[in-house]
C-alpha cells in the first residue's frame, strides 16, 4: 500500500485515495473546433511509461481535492506531489 | 506415556506443568513451553506425515519456521486448521493434531504406492500425462488430482474465531530478536526512536537461546533477557513475540502476523485469535537470522533426519534429545555444536565430516570431549522406512566423486549441517537485488531500494561480535537520521567460539548401481533426479526449473531447499551460482490464516450498510429488502403469503389507481452553489440550463467524454446561484467525483462549490392520481393546483412545522411529487403521509413496483444506461443541445455513433401475453438457428404491466425503431426459454405523458 502525501492533508495511506489518470492530458477548450485526431488523443490515447509518470489522484476519503503525483510506475517511488495549479 | 527422550538438566520448559494432548488419536504428555514438535520428539515420535507427491514417510527437519515436512491438521469441525507447522504450534492443554495426506494411517498409507511407482511420476508428470482426451480434464483428471494432491483439509464450516487488524506507525521496525535485532532495538530506543521489535517465536533471543556465548560478562541468554526487560519498560518501544513480519510492501508498509490466543489454556473470550498488523515504518531493520542448509544424500528425507541446528535447539530450549544414537553429518563446524550438546547430556554422537580436517576451537572442544570424529566421511544413504535405523557411511576419495569404502553404522537419528543460508526473504520482497557472496556461499542483500537494512547473520555476518556491532551501529545511525538525537550506546564485549572453514561440498554422489532418492525440496517432493530431468528436457532459466519441478514453491518458499537447488543447477550447467540467479521470494514468508487477512471484515462488517432514516418503519411493516449498492431498500411490503410478483403488482396497481409512497432517500443529492453554477450545469448536462427559472426543476442527462451516457436525474434551481441536483442511487458517488474533477482540474475558473447532501435529506415520492389531494392535506397553506405547482415545479413549505421541499417530478409516469425533509424528520414525514393518506387508499411501494411503473412508462434506468449506450439509443436525442458545447459532445460525431442501425430502446411484449421474458434474453430472428445465433439485441428490464395486465419488457434492439410491429424470439439459454415476442414502442403506457402534467 502506497503512502501518498496529499498537498492539503499530509501523508496518508493509499486506501484513502482514488487514481485519476495521466495528469499531462489537457481537455480541449469548450466550443473549440478540434480535429478527430486531437479529440481521439484526448479521449483514448495515453502513454503507459515504465518510470516517471505524472498523474492525478483524488483524496476521496479525505479532503476531496484532486491533486498531482509524480510517481515511478515501476518502483512506486513518489518524487513529488503538488496542488492542481502547481507545476510538477 | 513417559517422555523417554526428555533430558533432565537443560531446557526452558516448565516441568511443573504437565500438558496432555492427542496426536493421531493417542494421548501424550508434554510440558508447558513445548511445541507440538518438541513434545512429540520427547515421546520418541518422529513419523508425523507423508510427503506431498510420493507419500514418503516424513519426520521433523527443523525446530521453527524452517520446518517443511511436519505439517499437521489441528482440531476438527469449524475450528480445524490444515497445514499447521508442528514446530511452531505451541503445546496447550487439550491440543488435538493429526497427520495429513495419508490413509488409512501415517504408518500404513496406501498413497505410498506412488513411491514405488515414482518412475512413472517424474517432474512435469501432470503436464505430460493428462493431455488427452481434452474432455477428460474437467470431469475425470482434475478431480482425481485434486483429491490426491494437497495436504490438509480446509474447514467446511464458518470460522468461529475473531481476528483483528491493527495499524501502527513507527520510526524503526526490527524483524527478529536475535543478538543483532536486540542490539539495534536497544540502540534505537535509547536514542529516542519509536521502535517495534518483532519476534516470531514465543521466546526472544534467537541464537542466544542456544549458543554458548557471553556478552559483557553475562551468558548470552541472560543478556538477552535483560535487554528484553529493558525494552519492555520503555514507552517508545512495542515488543512482540509470536509475531512474524511476513510481508514487505511498498513505501515500507510491513505486515506482521501475531498469534494471540491459541497458546493460552483458558483464553479470555475477548482476545482475538490472531492479529494482523499493518506497520508503516520509517526504517526497517531485517535481523531475521539464517537457516541451516540440509546435506543431500540417499533417502535423506527419512524420519529421524534433521538439521543439526534443530537438534541443538531441541536440546537447549526444550530439553529433548532427538535420538540416543545420533549421527552428525556435516561439512562445517556448526554441526559440532550439536554433537557437543549431545555429549554434555550423556549421549555419544558420531561425527562424519566431509572435510579432510578442521582445527578450530569448536572442533578441538569436541575432540577434548572424546567425540568420535571421522573426516573425509559422509552419509551415503539412510536406511529404515518409517524411521532411520542405520546409515551407509562412505569414505570419500580425494575429489569426492566416489567412495573408497562403504559400511553401515546403526543409528536412530542423523543430524545434518550444510552451513547457513541468510534469511533474505524480506529484503528480496522490498525490491533489494540480492548478490551472491562467495565467502558466505549464499545470497545476501545488496542495494536497498526502500528504507531497509539487513544486519547480523541475515546479512552474512555470522560472528556474534559482528552481529552486535552491526546492530548497535545501525540502531543508532537510523534513529539519529530520523530524529536528530545523539545518544549512542556502545557495543559490549563478547566471547564466542571460533569456527573453521566450510566445505562447499553438499551432495553425496550415488555409489555404483545405486539409485537412491536424494531429496532437495522436502515440502514439494523434489529430488535430485527431478532437477536433472528438467535440465535434460531443456529447461534453463531457474524460474522455469522452479515451475516445472515445483522447487521452492508453496508455503515453504524454499527456506531449506533454495540454495541446494541452485547449487545443483549450477553444478550440472557448469555455471557459478550467481549466474544461475535465484527465484523470487514472495510474501507471505510463512503461512498466514485467511481469517487474519480478512480480520473483522466478515458478514455484515464486510462493507458498510446504508439505511434510510425511515428504515425501521419499513422493517416494522414487513418490508423485504434488496441491496442497491450499499443501500438496503424495501423491495416490497409483504402482506400475508404474497409472492414478490403478487406484492409488486398490488403496489404498482395502487399507484396507478390511488396513491403510493416510496422511500427515495437513496437517490444521490448534490448541493451546487456559486455565481457560475448555472454555467457549470450547462457544461456537464447535455441540455440548456442558463435560462432555468428559479423554482423549476429540469431533467438532465450527463455524458462521459467518450459520448456514452453517464447518468441522469433532475436538478432544481432553488435560487439564482443555488441548485439541488439528484443522481441515480448507483452513480451518486461517481457523479460527485466527476463534478469535482471538472471544477478543480478542468475549469478552476468557475466559482462553484459542490457538496453531497444525500444523507442530509430524507426523500419520499408520492405518486398516483390522488397525490395532489393528499398534498393539499399535507400542506394546507400553499396552492398545490396545477398552476400552483406545475409539472417540474418546486416549492418550499412546512409540513406541520417541519421545513420541506416539494418537487413535482415523476419517475412512475403518474401525477407525482417528491418531498424532502431533513433526515431526522424522515419518519415523522412518512407517518404523517400514511396517516393523512389512509382515506385516499395510500400504500407504500418498494423498488419492484417502482421498476414496474417506470418500465411500462419507458423511463430508462441503470439497466438501460449500462455504459454502452448513447443518448439517441435511449430516444433521448431531444436532450442534446445543438447550440452549446458540453462534456462528451465532440465524441457524438464518431461514425459508430452516427450509424442509423444502432441498437435502440424498444418495448417487447410476448405474443402469448402470458410469459414473462427473462432479463438478459437475446433477441433473434430465427429461434431454431444453430449457435452462434446472430443476436439483434437484449432484454434490459422486464415487468408485469399493471396497466394492460400482461408482461412487458424493455429491450435494446438493433435498428429497433424500424422493427416496431415485427415478431422476433427472445432466447435465454440460461433459463432455457424461447419466447415469441412482438416489438412495440418503449412508451407502453401514456405515450404522450398526459398524466404527469394533469
Amino acid at each position: 500500500m502506497l503512502e501518498i502525501k496529499c498537498p492539503y492533508c499530509g501523508n496518508r495511506s493509499q486506501n484513502e485515495f482514488s487514481y485519476g489518470g495521466d495528469a499531462t492530458v489537457k481537455r480541449p477548450s469548450l466550443g473549440k473546433e478540434v480535429s478527430d485526431k486531437e479529440w481521439d488523443d484526448f479521449v483514448y490515447f495515453r502513454k503507459n511509461p515504465r518510470g516517471k509518470h505524472s498523474e492525478f489522484w483524488h483524496h476521496v476519503a479525505g479532503c476531496r481535492q484532486w491533486f498531482k503525483v509524480s510517481r515511478n510506475t515501476a518502483t512506486h517511488e513518489i518524487f513529488k506531489t503538488s496542488k492542481i495549479n502547481e507545476e510538477i | 506415556m513417559s517422555q523417554k527422550f526428555r533430558l533432565n538438566k537443560v531446557g526452558y520448559i516448565n516441568r511443573d506443568k504437565k500438558i496432555s494432548f492427542k496426536f493421531n488419536g493417542k494421548k501424550y504428555f508434554g510440558f508447558e513451553g513445548d511445541t507440538l514438535a518438541s513434545a512429540l520428539l520427547a515421546n520418541g515420535i518422529h513419523l508425523v506425515g507423508r510427503s506431498f507427491k510420493y507419500h514418503r514417510p516424513r519426520g521433523f527437519i527443523g525446530a521453527g519456521v524452517e520446518e517443511s515436512n511436519a505439517q499437521v491438521q489441528l482440531y476438527s469441525g469449524a475450528k480445524t486448521e490444515p497445514n499447521a507447522i508442528a514446530t511452531t504450534v505451541e503445546l496447550v492443554e487439550g491440543l488435538v493434531a493429526k497427520s495429513q495426506n495419508c490413509w488409512p494411517s501415517v504408518s500404513f498409507d496406501f498413497g505410498a504406492i506412488n513411491n514405488f511407482l515414482s518412475r512413472f511420476f517424474p517432474a512435469g508428470f501432470y503436464y505430460k500425462t493428462f493431455m488427452w482426451p481434452k474432455s477428460f480434464w474437467y470431469k475425470i483428471y482434475e478431480p482425481i488430482i485434486r483429491r490426491a494432491a494437497g495436504l490438509g483439509i480446509a474447514p467446511l464450516k464458518p470460522d468461529p474465531d475473531r481476528y483483528e487488524h491493527q495499524f501502527e506507525h513507527c520510526d524503526v521496525l526490527i524483524a527478529g530478536s536475535g543478538p543483532s535485532g536486540l542490539a539495534s532495538a536497544l540502540a534505537a530506543a535509547k536514542n529516542g526512536a519509536r521502535v517495534i521489535l518483532a519476534e516470531d517465536k514465543p521466546r526472544f533471543g534467537g541464537s542466544l537461546l542456544t549458543d554458548e556465548v557471553t556478552i559483557g560478562n553475562k551468558k548470552g541468554k541472560d543478556w538477552a533477557d535483560e535487554a528484553v526487560a529493558q525494552l519492555k519498560s520503555m514507552p517508545n518501544v512495542i515488543i512482540k513475540n509470536r509475531s512474524q513480519v511476513f510481508g514487505y510492501y511498498d513505501h515500507n508498509m510491513m505486515v506482521m502476523f501475531e498469534r494471540t490466543k491459541d497458546h493460552i489454556e483458558n483464553p479470555n473470550k475477548f482476545i482475538p485469535r490472531q492479529r494482523l498488523w499493518y506497520i508503516r515504518a520509517k526504517e526497517v531493520i531485517i535481523s531475521t537470522g539464517s537457516i541451516e542448509r540440509p546435506l543431500v544424500f540417499g533417502n535423506n528425507d527419512r524420519p529421524g533426519i534433521m538439521l543439526a541446528s534443530a537438534a541443538k535447539e531441541y536440546i537447549k530450549v526444550f530439553g529433548v534429545a532427538v535420538g540416543k544414537k545420533p549421527i552428525i553429518f556435516t561439512n562445517n563446524d556448526s554441526g559440532y555444536d550439536a554433537a557437543i550438546e549431545f555429549k554434555k547430556n550423556g549421549i555419544n554422537p558420531l561425527i562424519f565430516d566431509v572435510r579432510e580436517n578442521s582445527e578450530s576451537s569448536t572442533v578441538q572442544e569436541a575432540k577434548n570431549l572424546g567425540i568420535d570424529i571421522k573426516f573425509s566421511h559422509g552419509v551415503v544413504n539412510a536406511k529404515g522406512y518409517l524411521k532411520v535405523n542405520s546409515a551407509t557411511i562412505g569414505k570419500l576419495n580425494k575429489d569426492k566423486t566416489s567412495y573408497e569404502n562403504l559400511y553401515d553404522v546403526s543409528c536412530d537419528s542423523i543430524c545434518v549441517s550444510g552451513n547457513w543460508t541468510p534469511t533474505v526473504h524480506l529484503s528480496s520482497q522490498s525490491g533489494n537485488k540480492l548478490k551472491f557472496d562467495e565467502k558466505v556461499n549464499a545470497f545476501i542483500p545488496n542495494q536497498s531500494r526502500q528504507n531497509e537494512s539487513t544486519i547480523g547473520s541475515a546479512n552474512g555476518s555470522f560472528t556474534l561480535k559482528e552481529a552486535l556491532e552491526e546492530g548497535f551501529n545501525k540502531g543508532y545511525n537510523l534513529s539519529k537520521k530520523i530524529n536528530g538525537k545523539d545518544n549512542q550506546t556502545s557495543s559490549p564485549t563478547s566471547n564466542e567460539k571460533s569456527y573453521g572453514k566450510q566445505d562447499k561440498f553438499w551432495c553425496m554422489p550415488l555409489p555404483n548401481k545405486k539409485h537412491y532418492k536424494r531429496c532437495v525440496d522436502f515440502q514439494n517432493d523434489v529430488y535430485v533426479s527431478d532437477i536433472e530431468l528438467a535440465l535434460r528436457e531443456g529447461f534453463r532459466s531457474i524460474e522455469h526449473v522452479k515451475r516445472y519441478t515445483t522447487l521452492g514453491m508453496a508455503t515453504d518458499q524454499g527456506r531449506t531447499s533454495n540454495l541446494n537447488g541452485l547449487q545443483l543447477v549450477s553444478n550440472i550447467e557448469k555455471k557459478i551460482v550467481p549466474e544461475v540467479g535465484h527465484t523470487t521470494f514472495r510474501p507471505p514468508y510463512t503461512p498466514v490464516t485467511i481469517g487474519a487477512i480478512v480480520g473483522r471484515e466478515v458478514g455484515k462488517h464486510y462493507r458498510p450498510t446504508r439505511k434510510s432514516p425511515i428504515h425501521e418503519w419499513h422493517e416494522k411493516n414487513n418490508a423485504v429488502f434488496v441491496d442497491a449498492g450499499l443501500w438496503l431498500r424495501p423491495r416490497y411490503y409483504k402482506q400475508d403469503n404474497e409472492t414478490l410478483m403478487e406484492a409488486s403488482k398490488r403496489e404498482a396497481n395502487n399507484v396507478r389507481k390511488n396513491v403510493g409512497i416510496c422511500d427515495v432517500t437513496s437517490l444521490g443529492k448534490i448541493d451546487i452553489k456559486g455565481p457560475n453554477a448555472a454555467e457549470f450545469l450547462n457544461r456537464v448536462y447535455t441540455n440548456a440550463w442558463m435560462k432555468l427559472p428559479i423554482g423549476k426543476a429540469r431533467y438532465g442527462v450527463m455524458l462521459r467524454e467518450d459520448g456514452i451516457v453517464f447518468d441522469d436525474g433532475t436538478t432544481t434551481r432553488i435560487s439564482e446561484n443555488h441548485f439541488h441536483m439528484t443522481t441515480t442511487t448507483a452513480q451518486a458517488v461517481n457523479v460527485l467525483s466527476h463534478l469535482e474533477y471538472y471544477l478543480q482540474v478542468v475549469w478552476p475558473e468557475l466559482a462553484v462549490n459542490v457538496l453531497s447532501t444525500t444523507e442530509q435529506w430524507a426523500g419520499v415520492a408520492l405518486a398516483g392520481p390522488n397525490s395532489r389531494n393528499l398534498l393539499s392535506k399535507l400542506f394546507p397553506d400553499i396552492d398545490v393546483s396545477n398552476e400552483g405547482i406545475p409539472f417540474m415545479g418546486y416549492k418550499e413549505s412546512n409540513l406541520f412545522g417541519v421545513p420541506a421541499r416539494i418537487f413535482r417530478i415523476s419517475f412512475s409516469g403518474e401525477l407525482a411529487y417528491e418531498i424532502n425533509v431533513e433526515s431526522g424528520y424522515g419518519v415523522f414525514m412518512w407517518e404523517k403521509i400514511m396517516e393523512l393518506g389512509k382515506e385516499m387508499g395510500i400504500e407504500p411501494y418498494g423498488t419492484e413496483a417502482l421498476s414496474t411503473l417506470r418500465i411500462e412508462m419507458g423511463h430508462v434506468a441503470g439497466s438501460e444506461i449500462d455504459g454502452r449506450v448513447i443518448a439517441s439509443d435511449l430516444s433521448l436525442d431531444g436532450m442534446l443541445s445543438k447550440k452549446k458545447d458540453f462534456i462528451g459532445k465532440r465524441s457524438l460525431n464518431r461514425n459508430a455513433f452516427l450509424d442509423s442501425a444502432r441498437e435502440k430502446i424498444v418495448g417487447v411484449v410476448p405474443v402469448d401475453k402470458k410469459t414473462m421474458i427473462p432479463e438478459g434474453s437475446h433477441l433473434v430472428e430465427d429461434s431454431s438457428a444453430s449457435f452462434p445465433n446472430p443476436k439483434l439485441g437484449h432484454i434490459s428490464a422486464s415487468c408485469w404491466s399493471v396497466e394492460y395486465n400482461n408482461p412487458f419488457s424493455l429491450a435494446i434492439l438493433k435498428d429497433g425503431k424500424k422493427k416496431i410491429g415485427k415478431k422476433l424470439f427472445a432466447l435465454s439459454p440460461l433459463k432455457n426459454t424461447n419466447i415469441e415476442v412482438e416489438i412495440v414502442s418503449s412508451h407502453y403506457v401514456d405515450p404522450k405523458g398526459e398524466r404527469v402534467r394533469s
